[in-house]
This record gives C-alpha cells, structure tokens and sequence, in this order.
C-alpha cells in the first residue's frame, strides 16, 4: 500500500482512468461464442474479461439432488490462475464459494425454474482477467448465457457496483478504486420488475451516501441492461444475414 | 425436500405474517430474547455465547503468532471461520465448510474487518516478520433462525473479552511475559437482518420463517450508525424502496441494541 497514489480523483473531478464519476468503463457484449454450450456469453468490461457458458436442462448429477417441482440451478464462478497479478490456486477459494452463491442466488429470480422439475442447469462462469468488479460483469455475462440457451426469463440480470473513493460518489469501480476506495457496493437489478437481486458491501458510508450509492449503482445497471438486450438481438441479426447471404450464393 | 406438515406450516407463517403477525408472538420488527454469556471457554483467549431465542451460539477467539500478509507488513491478522455442527439441525451435516458456512463466516469476518473493529496496528511484534493473529471461530449449537445476527453478536462478544498475552522482544526473540493485556478493540459492529416475507418486512426471522421467507438483507452497522457491510441472501428479489426501508430498520435496530448490550 505504499505506493499509493495521493489522490484517486483528480481536481478536475476525473478519476484515475480519465472517467467522470458516474462514467462506465467500456463495455462489450458478446453472446453465443461456445459452440459447444446451450448458451454463452462473453463480457469484457474494462479490463475484466469474462466469459460464461450454459449447460441444460440436462439430467440431475448427483441425482438426490433433483427437486420435484423445479430445476436446480447450479452456478461456479472461478477466476483462472493467470487473471491477477500473482497466480491464483485453481482450487476455488472461499471467496469463489461465496461468490457463486450469491451470484446463483441473484439469478434464480429471472429464471423459470418449474418449467424444468428433475433436471438440473449448470451456469460456469470463468474469470479470465480480473480487474474490479468481476462479481458484477459475471452476472451480466451469466444473465446473457442464460437468455442465449433460450431457457424463459422473467427479465435479464443486468449488474453494476458503485462505490465511494476519497469522498465522491462513483460508478463502477476499477481494480485499484476497489482497494484503495471508502465503500464498495455491488448491485444486481431486473429493470422490468424493479427487482434487486443482488446487493452486497463492503466499507463504510452513512445512510444518506448509500442511498445515492445504489441509485447511482441502479442506473448503471440500466445502461448494461440495454446493452445486454442489443447483444442478444446483434446475434440473431447475424445469423438471420448468413442465411441471406446462403439464400443469395444457392440462388 | 419439504413434508406436506411442514407446507401446511409454512403457508400458516406466511399468512400470519401478511397480517402482520409471527408465529411466536413478536411484532414484525422485534428481536427475540437475547442473552450473552462471555468468557465460558477458559482455554480460549476470549469467548462468548449467545442465545437469540432458541438459536444458540458459541465464538471462541484464539490469539497467537504468526506472519503478517505480504501486503499488510504492519498490521494484524484476523480470520473467521464458521462451523455448522452437526448438533445444531438435522439438516447440518459433517464435514468440510460448505458454502451456507463460508457465507457465514465471510459476512461476520465483513462487518468485523470493515468496521475496523480490532486494532490491527498494535497486533504488530515485528512489522514485516512477526504478528498476532486473531482466530474467531463461530460455533453453531442450535438452529433456529437467523444465525447471522447470532454469531456477529457473539463473535463482537468473545472479541471484547479477548486477553491476548503480554510479550517482550530479547535479543530478537519473542519473549512471553506472565499476565494479560486487553486485545485492542475501538468499534462494536451490530448486523441486523431482515426477511422479506410476501411484501413484509420482518427483523431476525425464526427457522420457520427463513423457510419461507423469499430473501433476506443483512446490515453491519458501526458505533457511529454507519453501514460498513451489507449482504443479500435467498433466491429472491428486493425492490430498491424495500431496501432503504431495511436500512434504515437496521440503524434503528441497532441503536436499540446498542444501547441494551451497553457497547
């Protein structure tokens, strides 16, 4: 910690990256990029490079497992050894247990789950570089996975942290603001249902910042949110075009 | 998977608690009978129990040497980890932490950590070389609800009654000196959860309420009524104005408590 910077907001108000305090970070969506999954997904949000992968409904293992009145949803999220600065172990740690978790717990309300009792869907999520925030751009890459494999969906998952750093409000927080900042709050949110699904923290702010912290976390959210939707209509504009294009060369 | 007794039950809890009732009596927003017994492990350095109604927990704090993180040179460390015995349910099995414990233990070692409750900067003997490392371990003997606020409370607890031994540096050994100092403690994190039940609110849900409840918040608060860590849980959704509510639910309930625990 002692090579840190004096101040994580310049006097401009610009943070260390050069974005305004409730500026995303560059976002990219891409879904159905393994071939061999029902659905996936792959996000780079900032540095935070991502991807996620569908498998099912497929059959419950171990089979006790299996619920009568639904599927059961699974859910891993790993981060690869080689996605931070010193190589991580590739057992899961007790952060990854946590994570996948909350991150399961955050997207079984947008899926129908009693459309598909006695059999099980397995959500992967690998982190393959990590920069702040993986929590977050894991669930907008599993959200898209699952819309992708074409399971029905009450509404996406769209997730996105704010946070406070020296003593500004900010909008998704980079790898260093996450360390070195005040507070850190993760959110994940279902637009159309106004619903809340994930909701963590960790730091310190008083009543009145943590409400304009998720405020500011909520509105980012919605911004992913369309982004999501313009990522899952791109694939299909794809696709529907090589079919023109093969309708075209037989013609 | 679930009886048909226990669906009829649960649909009865449900139902009383849409009419803003529970099943023990309590108001919607009211703690059960809380009791804190420090001190009952002598081979510990510090301990606590706590009863939260039928919920029955047991921290023991253990403090020894050790190295300090890499990143950290002059701070303490402190680890917490969770243990759901097999005694405290029959739905709690043996064996390795699994991730209902490790949620456990990360959400008390959260309101611990980021309430900057321990003073880690004089857990220091060496800076670099040589720490106090504080062991908290929560002991869950019976289940009944809401074991997050239980074991924060007890862990807080045991951390106040810790006595870490006094030591002295010769020749560049670590010393230990007969007697005891106080482990330096300057913040009492409170967590308060809430249940959302149908469109409820409802404060430290009883077992047969986390069964039905759709999800749950829990809110560390810190002695300046301050939130320093936050978790969700459960397979369902908060709206963003339930959560303000929860908020500000939890500073109150914390300021009620705080003034009855005396922190």
């Amino acid at each position: 910690m002692n090579d840190k910077p004096e101040k994580l907001i310049d006097k401009k108000g610009l943070r260390l990256d050069g974005r305004k305090p409730d500026e995303l970070r560059p976002v990219k969506l891409e879904v159905g990029v393994i071939p061999n999954a029902n659905g996936s997904a792959y996000v780079e949000h900032g540095k935070n490079k991502i991807l996620a992968a569908v498998y099912g409904p497929r059959e419950v293992h171990p089979k006790h497992l299996s619920l009568q009145d639904r599927t059961v949803l699974k859910c891993r999220y790993h981060m690869a050894p080689f996605s931070v600065q010193e190589r991580k172990s590739p057992a899961p740690s007790r952060r990854e247990v946590e994570l996948s978790k909350v991150i399961r717990e955050c997207l079984e309300p947008a899926v129908f789950l009693e459309y598909y009792p006695r059999t099980m869907v397995d959500v992967f999520v690998e982190v393959l570089q990590a920069d702040g925030g993986t929590r977050c751009a894991s669930i907008t890459a599993a959200a898209l996975a699952l819309a992708d494999s074409g399971i029905p969906m009450r509404d996406l998952v769209a997730a996105c942290a704010a946070g406070k750093v020296d003593d500004t409000i900010v909008l998704d927080l980079m790898d260093t603001e996450d360390k070195l900042g005040a507070a850190d709050v993760p959110v994940a949110f279902m637009p159309n249902l106004n619903a809340v699904t994930l909701l963590q923290m960790d730091g310190t702010l008083n009543q009145e910042e943590f409400e304009t912290t998720v405020n500011m976390a909520l509105e980012g959210c919605r911004k992913i949110y369309t982004m999501q939707k313009e990522a899952l209509k791109t694939k299909y504009v794809n696709v529907s075009e090589e079919n023109k294009d093969e309708e075209e060369a037989e013609e | 998977m679930a009886s048909i007794v226990t669906r009829v039950k649960q649909k009865q809890i449900a139902e009383l608690i849409a009419n803003e009732k529970r099943a023990d009596g309590r108001g919607l927003k009211e703690y059960r009978e809380m009791k804190i017994e420090p001190g009952l492990i002598e081979k510990a350095e510090g301990s606590a129990r706590v009863l939260l109604g039928k919920t029955e927990v047991v921290v023991g704090v253990k403090v020894e040497t050790g190295e300090p993180f890499p990143d950290t040179p002059n701070d303490g460390v402190m680890t917490v980890n969770a243990e759901l015995t097999p005694i405290a349910s029959p739905e709690f099995e043996a064996g390795p932490p699994n991730e209902d414990s490790i949620e456990l233990a990360r959400i008390v070692d959260r309101g611990i950590r980021e309430s900057k409750a321990i003073n880690t900067e004089k857990l220091v003997i060496e800076p670099g070389k040589k720490v106090f490392v504080v062991f908290i371990d929560i002991y869950v003997l019976n289940h009944d609800g809401n074991l997050i606020d239980a074991s924060a409370l007890a862990a807080v607890s045991a951390l106040i009654n810790t006595k870490m031994a006094n030591y002295e540096i010769k020749d560049g050994e670590v010393k230990i000196k007969p007697g005891y100092e106080q482990l330096p403690i300057r913040k009492h994190p409170i967590t308060v959860t809430t249940a959302k039940i149908g469109d409820k609110l409802v404060v430290d849900p009883i077992g047969e309420e986390e069964q039905v409840m759709d999800a749950r918040i829990s809110f560390a608060i810190d002695d300046d009524g301050n939130i320093c860590a936050i978790q969700k849980g459960g397979s369902g959704y908060f709206e963003p104005q339930q959560i303000m509510e929860a908020a500000k639910l939890a500073k109150d309930k914390a300021k009620e408590l705080r003034k009855k625990l005396n922190w």
